[in-house]
C-alpha cells in the first residue's frame, strides 16, 4: 500500500511541469491578436455555422460497443493471471476444466454479442 | 520513512530528466529516419557556436522557438477546458514510467538500489489504466477548440483509440496467461533464464502473434501512422490540434512521443525481456543498457513502419480494429488457453 505514493509524487510533478510550461509560455511569447488570428480556423475562409452542431450518432455506438467488451476485457484478465496457477497446484487439480470451460462460455457469449454487433451493421461505413 | 522518499523523489526526477531528453531526441531521430528512408539527410546544421554537431542542437533549438511564438486562445474556446486539454493529455502519459522495471539491483553507496521508481502488483493494469485516461486529453482538446474540424478529427480519434484499446488489452490478456502476475518487476524475472534469453517470445512461440496484435494496436493508440488520419496534415487540417500553437502544440507532440516510448517500453518488458540479456547476472549495469537497446530498436520499427505504409482511410481503419484484430485476439486467448489446459 505504501508503494502507491511515488504515484502521487509524479503526478504532482507532471502537474507542475505542464502548469510551468503553460506559464514560461505566457509570459515569454508575444501576445499581439488579431480579428483574424482569433478566429476558428477554416481553411482560410469565413467559419460557416457553429461547431456545436449534430455529430454522427456511429461514435455512441461505437463508445458502447467498446464499453462492453472492456467490461469482457475486465472479467477476463482476473481469471488470465491465476489459470496458470490453479492448473499447475495440487489442490485445485479436479477443477482445471470448469474454470477453463467456465470462462470458454463466458467468451462465445460475448463471442455472439460481437456477431450480433457485426450484423446489425454498427462496425461498418465511416467506422 | 524520509529515506524511502528521498529514493523515490531521486528516482522519479532522473527518470523524468531521461524521459524528457529521450522525447527531445526521439523527434530529432524521427526527422532523421524520415529522412535516411526518403534518401535525403535531415537536420544536420543545428550545432553549437562553430562547431556543426551533426544536428544534435536540433531538439533545443525548436523547444527554444515553440517558447517564443505567439500563443494564441481563440475567441470563442472554452478557456480553461482549452487550457487543460494538453495538460491532460501530457500527464498520464509521463506517469506510466515509474512502474517499467530498467534493470535488476545495483549497488550504490553501500545501498541495494532496485531499478523501478515502485514496484506495484498490479503494475500492467496501472499502464492499462492511464493509456485510457489519455483518451480524455484528445476528446477535450476536439470540443473546446470550438472548430468543426477539431471536433471531428477529436471524435473520430477518440473512437479509434478505444476501438484499438480492446485489441490492446485483450492481447495482454494472453500474456498473462502465461505470465501468470501482473507485476512488472515478476514478468521480467522470469525471463531471466538461459543466458539472459529465456524471452517470452522465445520461451512461448505462440506470443509472436499476440506480440503483432499488441504491437498493431499499440500503434494505432498512440495515433502513429498508418492509423493517424485524425491528425494527418493533408486530411481534416490537423484534426484535434487544429487551433492550438506554441507550448501547448508542443504538450500534444510530447504526449504523443511519450506514448510512443511507453508502447515500445511495455513492448520489451511483456514480450522481450525486459532488460534481460546475455551477461546481465554478473554485470547488472547491463539491465538499462540492453532495455534502452530493444525499446529503440522498438521505436525504429514504429517510425520504419511510418514512412513506409501509406495511411488508412477511417472506415478501413475502424473495419480493421473491430473485425480484424479484435476477434484475432479473442482467438488467441481461446486458443492459448486451450494449450495451456493440456500441456502446463
Amino acid at each position: 500500500m505504501v508503494n502507491y505514493i511515488p504515484v502521487l509524487l509524479i503526478l504532482i510533478i507532471a502537474i507542475g511541469m505542464a502548469l510551468v510550461i503553460i506559464i514560461l509560455s505566457r509570459i515569454a511569447a508575444r501576445n499581439r491578436p488579431t480579428r483574424e488570428k482569433l478566429m476558428p480556423y477554416e481553411c482560410g475562409v469565413e467559419p460557416v455555422g457553429t461547431a456545436r452542431e449534430r455529430q454522427s450518432v456511429k461514435f455512441y455506438l461505437v463508445a458502447m460497443a467498446f464499453l462492453l467488451f472492456d467490461i469482457e476485457a475486465v472479467f477476463l484478465v482476473p481469471w488470465a493471471v491465476v489459470f496458470r496457477g490453479i492448473l499447475e497446484s495440487e489442490t485445485y487439480r479436479n477443477l482445471r476444466y470448469v474454470i477453463y470451460a467456465e470462462m470458454m462460455v463466458f467468451m462465445v457469449v460475448l463471442f455472439v454479442g460481437l456477431v450480433y454487433v457485426w450484423r446489425k451493421g454498427i462496425l461498418e461505413w465511416n467506422k | 520513512m524520509t529515506n524511502l522518499l528521498l529514493e523515490w523523489l531521486i528516482k522519479t526526477i532522473i527518470i523524468l530528466l531521461i524521459l524528457l531528453t529521450a522525447v527531445a531526441y526521439v523527434t530529432l531521430m524521427e526527422r532523421k529516419v524520415m529522412a535516411w528512408i526518403q534518401l535525403r539527410v535531415g537536420p544536420n546544421r543545428v550545432g553549437l557556436g562553430k562547431f556543426r554537431l551533426w544536428g544534435l542542437m536540433q531538439p533545443l533549438a525548436d523547444a527554444l522557438k515553440m517558447i517564443f511564438k505567439e500563443d494564441i486562445v481563440p475567441i470563442q474556446a472554452n478557456y480553461w477546458l482549452y487550457i487543460a486539454a494538453p495538460a491532460l493529455s501530457l500527464i498520464p502519459a509521463l506517469m506510466t514510467f515509474i512502474v517499467i522495471p530498467y534493470g535488476s539491483t545495483i549497488t550504490l553507496f553501500n545501498r541495494t538500489i532496485e531499478l523501478h521508481v515502485t514496484r506495484m502488483n498490479v503494475g500492467l493494469l496501472y499502464v492499462l489504466a492511464l493509456t485510457s485516461v489519455g483518451v480524455y486529453g484528445i476528446v477535450l482538446a476536439g470540443w473546446s477548440s470550438n472548430n468543426k474540424y477539431s471536433l471531428m478529427g477529436g471524435l473520430r480519434s477518440s473512437a479509434q483509440m478505444i476501438s484499438y484499446e480492446l485489441a490492446l488489452g485483450l492481447s495482454i490478456v494472453c500474456v498473462l496467461l502465461y505470465a501468470g502476475t501482473l507485476d512488472l518487476v515478476d514478468i521480467v524475472n522470469a525471463q531471466n533464464g538461459f543466458h539472459g534469453l529465456a524471452w517470452n517470445v522465445f520461451r512461448y512461440p505462440l506470443l509472436i502473434p499476440v506480440f503483432i496484435i499488441f504491437y498493431i494496436a499499440s500503434l494505432a493508440e498512440t495515433n502513429r501512422t498508418p492509423f493517424d488520419l485524425p491528425e494527418a496534415d493533408s486530411e481534416l487540417v490537423a484534426g484535434y490540434h487544429t487551433e492550438y500553437s506554441s507550448m501547448k502544440f508542443v504538450m500534444f507532440q510530447m504526449a504523443e512521443y511519450l506514448n510512443l516510448i511507453t508502447a515500445s517500453s511495455i513492448s520489451t518488458t511483456l514480450f522481450f525481456g525486459g532488460w534481460n540479456g546475455p551477461f546481465v547476472g554478473r554485470a547488472p549495469y547491463l539491465g538499462p543498457v540492453y532495455f534502452m537497446i530493444k525499446v529503440l530498436g522498438l521505436i525504429f520499427l514504429a517510425m520504419w513502419i511510418r514512412y513506409t505504409v501509406p495511411r488508412f482511410r477511417y472506415d478501413q481503419l475502424m473495419r480493421f480494429g473491430w473485425k480484424f484484430l479484435l476477434p484475432a485476439a479473442i482467438v488467441n486467448i481461446i486458443i492459448s488457453s486451450t494449450v495451456l489446459l493440456f500441456r502446463p
